[in-house]
């Protein structure tokens, strides 16, 4: 049998700094953005089922962060990116996207209000270096500081119904400058660990409640351990790549590469709300303004029955067989049983009830659009 | 227990057990973790014939898609329904949950790897 995860790339490479951890752990490992990442320790079901039911803690720290400093940062962001950060309170973070001149998606990105002047951007690994050169050309003529700090921390995240119990009583781990019971998501606090400064901040790629822990990378060892030991009592497992990848997709969340691109207006992909197109400018803006073509194809969730499901690649049809769209991400979904896909299609086959197919290595499986996400955790 | 040194092997990750003319075929235990959690197996139907080397059937993980391919040529007997009822068995013993079984030419097996040759060609592990 012939698996894509069994062949192995030519170029080297890099660990996180917690490598060591997930070797003793017994993980298996897959290369991803350029890292070397756990891609699960047991079983993709049972890490993804532990993060809806109890909590799962992921090594994240493949993600690349970038500081902006300076009494120009906010009118650089709002200049740099989509979205408008200049009136971020301190505290809070955003979703954003950084865009080409063309409109097309750059990377997706969480920016971080840190203080006045200072924010803090974290991008996908595989992007790190295209975000790193777009921030710093757009920076001309701003008062500011474009750092690229991804070597300096590492990141990890407790996701799951159990991670604020959990993150609460890790030993070591306090002074947090708000209470994380009043912390909203999409919000960070200051803590510290043994002396170790710490962001902790309530944001997660999962669909569930979650934490996600910036500390210094010579200090995650350490971090992981005593997150790790206050996690046990609650059923907390380490979870990899595999299973974030099928709670991401439940949850509806786009994944760069997969459905965001160059070639991909936020509108497409129903990100039209992260654009604040009234502002004066911004890179993109221009070629947001223009008409978007009416048969541009736009992001759908399909469901279907049965357990064989659509992979990235694989053609939508519609009920005569014509191919109206492709599909960018597919999963036989662990917490609904049945197969879930994000798809581009046709705008005239993108609304909800819409009856297509997926055309599944040659056989037609019936798929029903669907409401996005696919998944809600009850609050 | 599996006596791992008398089976054969594929380079496309399978096992082969020969009993007089009868092959029983399944996937490796490397296989099966580097596929993950295996939800979804398609195997050919009973009464079918196969060739070595073609596609025969699918292998689903959460996170990919594995094919099947016939290790021999010969005709399906039969199909492991309890795998295909529930394909966990592949990864909770891959050497037990066998996939299919074939008639196949004996001396076929002549042409496939032993055990020595297969743990080589997956860089040594087991």
């Amino acid at each position: 049998m012939t698996d894509p995860a069994v062949s192995h790339g030519s170029a080297l490479p890099r660990e996180t700094p917690l490598a060591a951890r997930h070797r003793a752990l017994g993980a298996s490992f897959t290369d991803f953005g350029g890292w070397s990442m756990p891609v699960r320790y047991t079983s993709d079901l049972a890490e993804h089922h532990a993060v809806r039911r109890a909590a799962g803690i992921f090594d994240i720290s493949h993600m690349a962060e970038l500081t902006v400093e300076g009494p120009g940062a906010g009118a650089f962001l709002d200049h740099a990116l989509a979205g408008r950060l200049s009136t971020l309170p301190v505290g809070k973070a955003k979703y954003s996207l950084l865009l080409a001149e063309s409109g097309g998606i750059i990377d997706d990105l969480i920016v971080y209000r840190l203080a006045d002047e200072r924010f803090f951007v974290v991008a996908n690994a595989g992007n790190r270096t295209p975000v790193a050169d777009a921030l710093v050309a757009r920076a001309a003529g701003f008062d500011v500081d474009v750092v690229d700090a991804t070597d300096d921390w590492a990141l990890i995240a407790v996701q799951g119904p159990a991670a604020r119990e959990i993150v609460e009583r890790t030993a070591g781990l306090g002074g947090f400058g708000r209470p994380l019971a009043d912390l909203p998501y999409y919000a960070a606090t200051d803590a510290d660990f043994h002396g170790a400064a710490v962001l902790v901040a309530r944001t997660g790629y999962t669909g569930e409640d979650g934490f996600e822990l910036y500390i210094a990378a010579d200090r995650a060892e350490e971090l992981w351990d005593a997150l790790t030991e206050a996690g046990e009592p609650s059923g907390l497992v380490p979870a990899g790549l595999a299973a974030r990848d099928t709670l991401r997709l439940e949850a509806g969340m786009p994944l760069y590469g997969h459905e965001l691109s160059l070639d991909i207006l936020p509108v497409q992909a129903g990100l039209g709300r992260v654009v604040a197109i009234d502002k004066a400018s911004f890179v993109g803006k221009g070629a947001l303004e223009s008409v978007v073509a009416a048969d541009a194809p736009v992001l759908v969730g399909l469901t279907s029955e049965g357990r064989r499901a659509g992979r990235a690649g694989y053609a939508v049809l519609d009920a005569d067989g014509a191919t109206v769209g492709e599909v960018t991400s597919g999963a036989l979904s662990p917490t609904l049983g049945h197969p879930i896909a994000l798809a581009f299609v046709s705008p005239a086959h993108a609304a909800v009830g819409t009856e297509l197919a997926l055309d599944v290595r040659g056989t037609r499986i019936p798929a029903t659009v669907t409401e996005l996400p696919f998944y809600r955790r009850t609050k | 227990m599996t006596d791992l040194n008398s089976l054969k092997y594929t380079d496309e990750h399978e096992w082969i057990a020969l009993e007089g003319d009868v092959a029983t075929v399944g996937i490796t235990d490397y296989a099966a973790d580097k596929l993950g959690d295996v939800v979804y197996v398609d195997l050919p139907g009973v009464g079918s014939s196969v060739s070595a080397g073609d596609v025969c059937g699918e292998i689903e993980s959460t996170k990919s898609v594995g094919e099947l391919y016939a290790p021999l040529t010969g005709e399906v007997l039969e199909v492991n329904d309890d795998v295909v009822a529930d394909p966990s068995l592949v990864n909770a013993d891959a050497f037990a949950g066998w996939l299919i079984r074939l008639r196949v030419t004996p001396s076929d097996v002549d042409g496939l790897l032993d055990r020595a040759a297969y743990v080589a060609l997956t860089g040594g592990e087991e």
